[in-house]
């Protein structure tokens, strides 16, 4: 039998949803977006993200969320990486490389300071 | 860095520049300078506004819209009150009367920054495209909920055709008159096909919506058959897309387990399976009848039409062939109405389209944009300008079969209207920017050989036109060619365009034509001089005749 | 070169695990075919006598001959009909990699290997190939290599691309 079987399942899997996400943030005050998709696979989104895991093996931040998404801004850009802290808006960080992915980690996740030069203001 | 948010565009043909328009650019300058706007406001001139009694005319973009006569004491009310405040000054606006034509097509334009409207994109970069949760916390399914539970198929076609929505994989057609052809078509066995072979080169706005949001074209495709009573649908994705036929199939294992594929769609007894089937790599395929012919498991040609595919598609039977990025318009459009869609675009071409801007440009990739917007807002606004500040030389819209666009030409709409109008192709919605360091032959030459290597070889005039196009004008980038040989080519285009089975042998032509008619000088130097202007043809005989014959994949 | 060490090759079991999972109707002859071109790395002659005799079936009204799945290996551009290197490098040459620097990233990758379009070097290591628009020209010039992917690829990284490929 399917999860869904009439509208009113997919208003009650989605309120469900809904709550299971709020307690999912609380637990998670940091989220780590990375756009992966074939540009940013191309321009070497693998290994920013690994950067950030291993970054976050090593200093045990088993607080921190880190999620996948598509595409994320230009190509351009990419490696794109979002830093979202208390679910305030999230910092956009462009062409970041694994160096400046363990630079964001350290000096924004850590230390609460947007590392401007590759920042997007929007 | 700060993202370019709005363009002034200061007219400074003869006419303004005799009425100062000099000076209103310099204000410009300065005004923003002293508000801190000069990184996120775009300064540039246009020159062919036409003449109006309006000169010197303001244009400021992103709400395209437009002030005058102008004076330089003005401008610093324009700063302060439209680029930092926000409010449009009304009573300095042109009146309608007083504007050519070719820039009255500005104030039937709806909507401003596309960065504030993503309907196709919406869900792009903000969902986890393997998580279906992700997907139904974003109004997923939404749609097709509302359609099974509230909507007959009938209703759901009539939606589709008010909202005035046109088929995004080339050629516009009118998508819910298509719907309704394959609905009322006779036959025992209905089909969906979502068409993602994207294979046009620059194009790839469909591979970032089935990156980024496949369970929306599901839904989509759902919806088209439950509208058209069709129980079986195939996606036909390329098959250098392995991502995206990865996170489709996820989103096809998903969407069973959730009860939106498979026996009694949420309880509404419509029965409904969907199969991947990858492409092989073949450019042609694209084209509906080819792609159906794949599908059976023959060679990619075109089929002779008509019939077409809405009466006689796959096995024999009705089928609607949809782009995936008409679909991605479909739920929307159920949810929240026509009338609510019809608020984007212009009045004859409704909705947004996803534009892929690529070449010289310092930002390139995927934007949303209303139709109706202007080359010159994609490069200064979208595209943060040129690279290295290099010039604007020449675009390419949609893709190879699209046509070649001057400098001259770049505050022509980009909408399925004006194309037949002003010689402009909206095709896929690709646009590549060049600069002044690409050569059009060059250029023209590269396009080329794409569609010799593409041809599928069915019909002759395609076949070896593509053969002889490419020869001749890779003899011209060689120093081989000859006055004649113009000529010749456009005799050629012709016969290609005229005696083509399909799309692909019948648009080869436009770059051909698009060459000779906006940079024939150029052409001819390369005849007549034996130079390259820009210096990157060799004008020499180059070995590559064994890649002519092996240059193939085989 | 592949060709000697494709004997050794279970074909028919390849061939055998792809109709498991697609099927022997006719829509599944291209899904059989770009199978047992991964595994193989192209489609030996023999191959396709192998699908023949597994999704022939006139009772069935599926008639195939090996001409028609020759047809299709030779249409379509990922399917190969000749042995390929150990590591195949495509690159794209359409207009929108082309304008952006691919010109130059295409001399380098063909002094680097020493090869032309389509050819394949005497060791067997290095096939390359050209390709259309891969759909990733945001980050052009795009160069692929076996099943990864390299953008914006300069005429420097190329040798230091190679170099990862043993
Ligand atoms: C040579 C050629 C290539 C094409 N390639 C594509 C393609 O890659 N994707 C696509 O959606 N339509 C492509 N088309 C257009 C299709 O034939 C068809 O018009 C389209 O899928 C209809 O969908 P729509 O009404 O949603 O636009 C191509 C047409 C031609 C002639
Ligand atoms: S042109 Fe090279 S990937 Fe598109």
């Amino acid at each position: 039998m399917p999860l869904i079987n009439s509208p009113q399942d997919l208003r009650r899997v989605r309120e469900e949803t809904l709550q299971k996400r709020l307690l999912q943030n609380q637990a998670s005050r940091i989220q780590i977006i990375v756009s992966m998709d074939t540009p940013a696979i191309a321009a070497g989104a693998r290994e920013t993200m690994q950067a950030i895991l291993e970054f976050i093996e090593e200093e045990k931040l088993n607080h921190i969320l880190v999620k996948k998404t598509g595409n994320l801004g230009f190509d351009s850009w990419k490696p794109i990486v979002q830093v979202v802290i208390n679910s305030q808006s999230p910092v956009t960080y462009r062409k970041v490389s694994p160096t400046v992915a363990r630079r964001i980690m350290e000096e924004h996740v850590v230390g609460g300071k947007v590392v401007q030069e590759h920042a997007i203001h929007f | 860095m700060k993202i370019t948010r709005s363009m002034v565009l200061v007219s400074s043909d003869p006419l303004s520049l005799q009425r100062g328009s000099l000076e209103i650019y310099r204000r410009f300058q300065e005004k923003l300078e002293s508000y801190q706007l000069a990184e996120e406001v775009a300064l540039s001139t246009i020159t062919d506004v036409g003449n109006t009694e309006a000169s010197p005319v303001v244009v400021i973009y992103p709400e395209a819209v437009i002030y005058g006569p102008v004076q330089p004491e003005n401008v610093d009310r324009l700063v302060s009150e439209h680029l930092y405040k926000g409010h449009i000054v009304e009573e300095m606006l042109v009146p309608k009367r007083h504007l050519p034509s070719r820039m009255a097509w500005l104030q039937s334009r709806k909507g401003s920054l596309p960065a504030q409207q993503r309907i196709l994109l919406a869900r792009v970069g903000k969902i986890d495209p393997e998580n279906i949760e992700d997907y139904i916390l974003h109004d997923g399914y939404q749609a097709l909920a509302k359609a099974l539970s509230k909507m007959t198929p009938q209703q759901v076609i009539e939606e589709i055709s008010k909202s005035g929505l046109q088929g995004r994989g080339g050629a516009g057609f009118p998508t819910g008159r298509k719907w309704s052809f394959v609905a009322s078509a006779p036959g025992n066995k209905r089909y969906v096909i979502c068409n993602a072979d994207e294979s046009e080169p620059g194009t790839f706005k469909d591979r970032v919506l089935l990156e980024s949001d496949p369970h929306a074209i599901l839904e989509a495709m759902i919806i088209a058959g439950y509208a058209i009573h069709a129980q079986e649908g195939y996606i036909y994705i390329r098959g250098e897309y392995e991502l995206s036929q990865k996170r489709f199939l996820k989103a096809i294992e998903q969407a069973h387990e959730y009860g939106f594929l498979g026996k009694n769609i949420l309880g509404s007894n419509f029965d409904f399976e969907v199969h991947l089937h990858s492409g092989a790599g073949a450019y042609v395929c694209g084209e509906e009848t080819a792609l159906i012919e794949s599908i059976e498991g023959k060679r990619g040609e075109p089929r002779s039409r008509p019939p077409y595919p809405t009466t006689h598609g796959l096995w024999g039977q009705p089928t609607l062939v949809n782009n995936v990025e008409t679909l991605a318009n479909v739920p929307p459009i159920l949810l929240h109405g026509a009338e609510w869609y019809r608020r984007f675009g212009t009045p004859s071409s409704p909705g947004t389209k996803v534009f892929t801007i690529l070449g010289n440009v310092n930002a390139t990739g995927v934007i949303e944009a209303p139709m109706g917007i202007t080359l010159r807002e994609v490069i200064n606004i979208y595209a943060q300008g040129m690279k290295n500040g290099a010039a604007f030389k020449l675009a390419q819209t949609g893709g190879s079969s699209g046509s070649l666009i001057p400098a001259s030409l770049q505050d022509t709409p980009l909408d399925f209207d004006s194309p037949r109008k002003a010689g402009v192709s909206l095709g896929s919605g690709a646009l590549l920017i060049c600069d002044d360091n690409t050569c059009v032959v060059d250029l023209v030459k590269v396009l080329l050989r794409f569609f010799r290597f593409e041809s599928c070889g069915k019909c002759t005039p395609c076949r070896i036109g593509t053969q002889r196009c490419y020869e001749t004008i890779r003899a011209i980038t060689e120093g081989g060619g000859q006055l004649s040989d113009l000529d010749g080519l456009l005799r050629l285009a012709e016969q290609m365009e005229r005696l083509s089975n399909c799309g692909l042998g019948q648009t080869a032509a436009v770059p051909i034509r698009d060459m000779l008619k906006h940079f024939r000088t150029e052409v001819e130097a390369h005849i007549r001089l034996g130079i390259c202007p820009t210096g990157i043809c060799r004008m020499v005989p180059e070995d590559e005749t064994a890649e002519l014959i092996e240059n193939q994949m085989v | 070169m592949k060709d000697q060490s494709t004997k050794d090759l279970p074909i028919a079991a390849i061939v055998e695990a792809a109709i498991e999972k697609h099927g022997t109707n006719y829509d599944a002859f291209i899904p059989i075919l770009l199978e047992v071109n991964k595994a193989v790395g192209y489609i030996p002659l023999h191959a396709l006598k192998e699908i023949r005799l597994r999704v022939r079936a006139p009772e069935d009204g599926i008639f195939v001959n090996e001409g028609r799945l020759y047809s299709l290996s030779s249409f379509y551009h990922m399917l190969s009909t000749k042995p390929r290197g150990r590591h195949v490098v495509i690159f794209c040459e359409s207009a929108p990699c082309h304008v952006v620097g691919g010109r130059q990233v295409w001399q380098a990758l063909k002094e680097n290997l020493g090869l032309k379009a389509g050819e394949t070097s005497e060791d067997g290591k290095w096939s390359l190939v050209t390709t259309s628009c891969l759909g990733t020209c945001g980050v052009g010039p795009v160069v692929v290599v076996d099943d990864e992917i390299y953008g914006n690829v300069t005429p420097e990284q190329v040798p230091e691309i190679l170099a990862r490929y043993e």
